[in-house]
């Protein structure tokens, strides 16, 4: 029995930006054992179908796990409405998480936007060993650089205008420069198009790079086979994997861009 | 404790519950949930002659009380299925249904032959999936090719052969007649009925496919509605689905004319939902003093 499927008291719950809600749940069993890069499956109430939240927060000590999720339409919406006390219909850890190098001296961690919760226990996983490069439209949507310079990382906050951070365009540019200075690994999660991008870069400069995926999702667990991402095995044969068993995350050069 | 359990074409199942073909891949997923043997029986993925790679995604939509899919019957193929996936679904003590579907009649009978010699207990013809552009659903749309294609299949195999019927058809009666006298031990129904949603802003379809196939909730009105009718028009056995959800529906499903019941999108919202449908299908009939679910199939009084 490996999947958990249980109902989850909210221990905490804040507003980090307008429509971006962080959320603590009271559920030991899966804080034990689940991985960076895992996610939930949440039932809101009087839906058909879960909605896949990235994993934000491992607390194996305490016993809760943390979500950050923005409110994207009226599953997450109902979600969203959820208050402290409250209980959310959850199944977990689900997925394919982020391998984690030991021996890695420098790691960078790239998210945009709503892709940079995940990023959260990457950096308590590698603390001061990583920079996080986090990509934003604008103020307003600004999140957890607070929580990655806590957990030790250095972070780059980039927005499309210019009106937060020390970078004013895309995530690139600084990767661009790390990874000239050599980087043992880059993790990112966030738009497509910001994930083709820093998978070519990755490519280019030959640095090891997984990303994690996003698909509209039905079982959550691999059966359905709903959530197809088209990869390419060791032949360069093209073949539809899942996100959410094979996935979310994948090694860059496995998917076909 | 009632007796929940039934024979469909001479096959004994423990209780009427079967995941439903597509939902439930080869049962390894599930079984990280409860033990097989809960359940009265699984309906494969459905296997084609040759590995597909199905259809590229969104193929998932959720819809009011309901969803649309378009996988596109991704699947291995029936060599991998037979090899990999067969023998350890035997050892589940539950009856395994092996769905199967094709491009072509020649395919499905192939495809058939390749399970008879298995020991697979039933065969279920899919001659319904609106995903894929050959085979599929045009043979369920026509009493004609619903025919040949049954009877290239019933001529390739003696396992008990089901034909899972559309609901994209004027009329399913004509359809499940066709396939009784082509030589169908039963009938499923029904497939998923052809819907579309649309992203408003990008004008561009949600599923990557265009159209596909709703199920859920909000199709179980239509699916007691054919039930009804195709029990009055053949005297196979019927096995029922369509947006079950409780077991309240599923018993409603077999006062209907059903004999065993699928559970779809359910179980995505909840996995445990075949479990506890069974659980609740005992409470029912308990409650109401009724021995056995075999007593309430078709039983439904019309005005």
């Amino acid at each position: 029995m490996k999947y958990t499927q249980s109902s989850c008291r909210i221990v905490e719950k804040r507003a980090l930006a307008q429509d971006v809600f962080s959320f603590t749940l009271s559920c030991p069993e899966i804080a034990a054992i689940a991985q960076p890069g895992q996610f939930v499956h949440i039932l809101p109430k009087g839906f058909g179908l879960r909605r896949p939240i990235s994993i934000a927060g491992i607390d194996a000590e305490n016993g809760t796990l943390r979500l950050v999720f923005a409110v994207r339409g009226k599953g997450t919406d109902a979600l969203a409405g959820l208050n402290t006390g409250d209980f959310m219909d959850i199944i977990a850890p689900l997925g394919h998480g982020f391998t984690l190098k030991e021996d890695a001296e420098h790691v960078v961690l790239v998210g945009g936007g709503i892709g940079v919760p995940p990023m959260l226990p990457l950096a308590k996983y590698y603390g001061e060993r990583a920079t996080a490069i986090s990509g934003f439209r604008s103020f307003p949507q600004v999140i957890l650089q607070e929580d990655l310079e806590a957990l030790g990382a250095q972070t780059i906050c980039c927005t499309e205008d210019g009106t937060a951070g020390a970078v004013k365009g895309f995530v690139t540019a600084p990767l661009e420069q790390l990874l000239s200075e050599g980087v043992d690994a880059v993790y990112a999660c966030g738009p497509m198009p910001m994930l083709k991008a820093v998978a070519a870069l990755c490519m280019r400069t030959g640095t090891y790079c997984e990303v994690s995926l996003e698909e509209r999702m039905a079982c959550g667990v691999g059966a359905c086979l709903g959530c197809a991402c088209r990869t390419k095995d060791e032949n360069g044969e093209e073949r539809f994997l899942h996100v959410c068993k094979n996935g979310p995350v994948f090694k860059a050069e496995e998917v076909q861009w | 404790m009632a007796d929940l359990s039934v024979n469909i074409c001479g096959v004994d199942f423990k209780n009427p519950i079967i995941p439903a073909s597509g939902v439930f891949g080869y049962g390894r997923e599930y079984e990280e949930f409860y033990p097989l043997s809960k359940l009265g029986g699984i309906a494969t993925k459905g296997t084609t002659g040759q590995r597909r790679t199905g259809n590229i995604a969104p193929r998932i939509a959720e819809t009011p009380a309901g969803m649309l899919n378009s996988v596109g019957l991704q699947n291995p193929g029936i060599d991998y299925f037979i090899a990999n996936e067969l023998p350890n679904l035997l050892t589940k003590d539950t009856v395994i249904l092996a769905n199967i579907a094709g491009s072509t009649p020649d395919e499905c009978a192939e495809v058939a032959a390749k399970l008879d010699a298995t020991d697979v207990h039933m065969i279920e013809l899919n001659i319904s999936c609106p995903n894929v552009k050959q085979g599929g659903a045009a043979f369920g749309t026509s009493c004609a090719m619903a025919e040949q294609v049954t009877a290239a299949v019933r001529k390739a195999t003696r396992k008990p052969l089901v034909v899972k019927l559309s609901p994209n058809v004027t009329s399913i009666t004509d359809i499940a007649k066709s396939v009784e006298a082509a030589g169908a031990d039963a009938v499923s129904l029904i497939n998923t009925l052809l819907g579309m949603r649309i992203d408003i802003k990008t004008r561009r379809p949600i599923l990557h496919n265009n159209v596909g196939g709703l199920s859920g909730p909000a199709i179980f009105p239509v699916a007691v509605r054919m039930v009804w009718q195709v029990a009055n028009a053949v005297s196979i056995p019927i096995i029922g689905m369509g947006g079950v959800t409780t077991g309240e529906d599923a018993i409603e499903l077999m006062e209907a004319g059903a004999s065993a019941v699928q559970v779809g999108m359910a179980c995505f919202t909840d996995p445990y939902a075949p479990v506890k449908i069974i659980d609740e299908m005992n409470a029912f009939l308990d409650a109401q003093n009724i021995a056995s679910v075999r007593d309430i199939v078709g039983t439904v009084q019309p005005w």
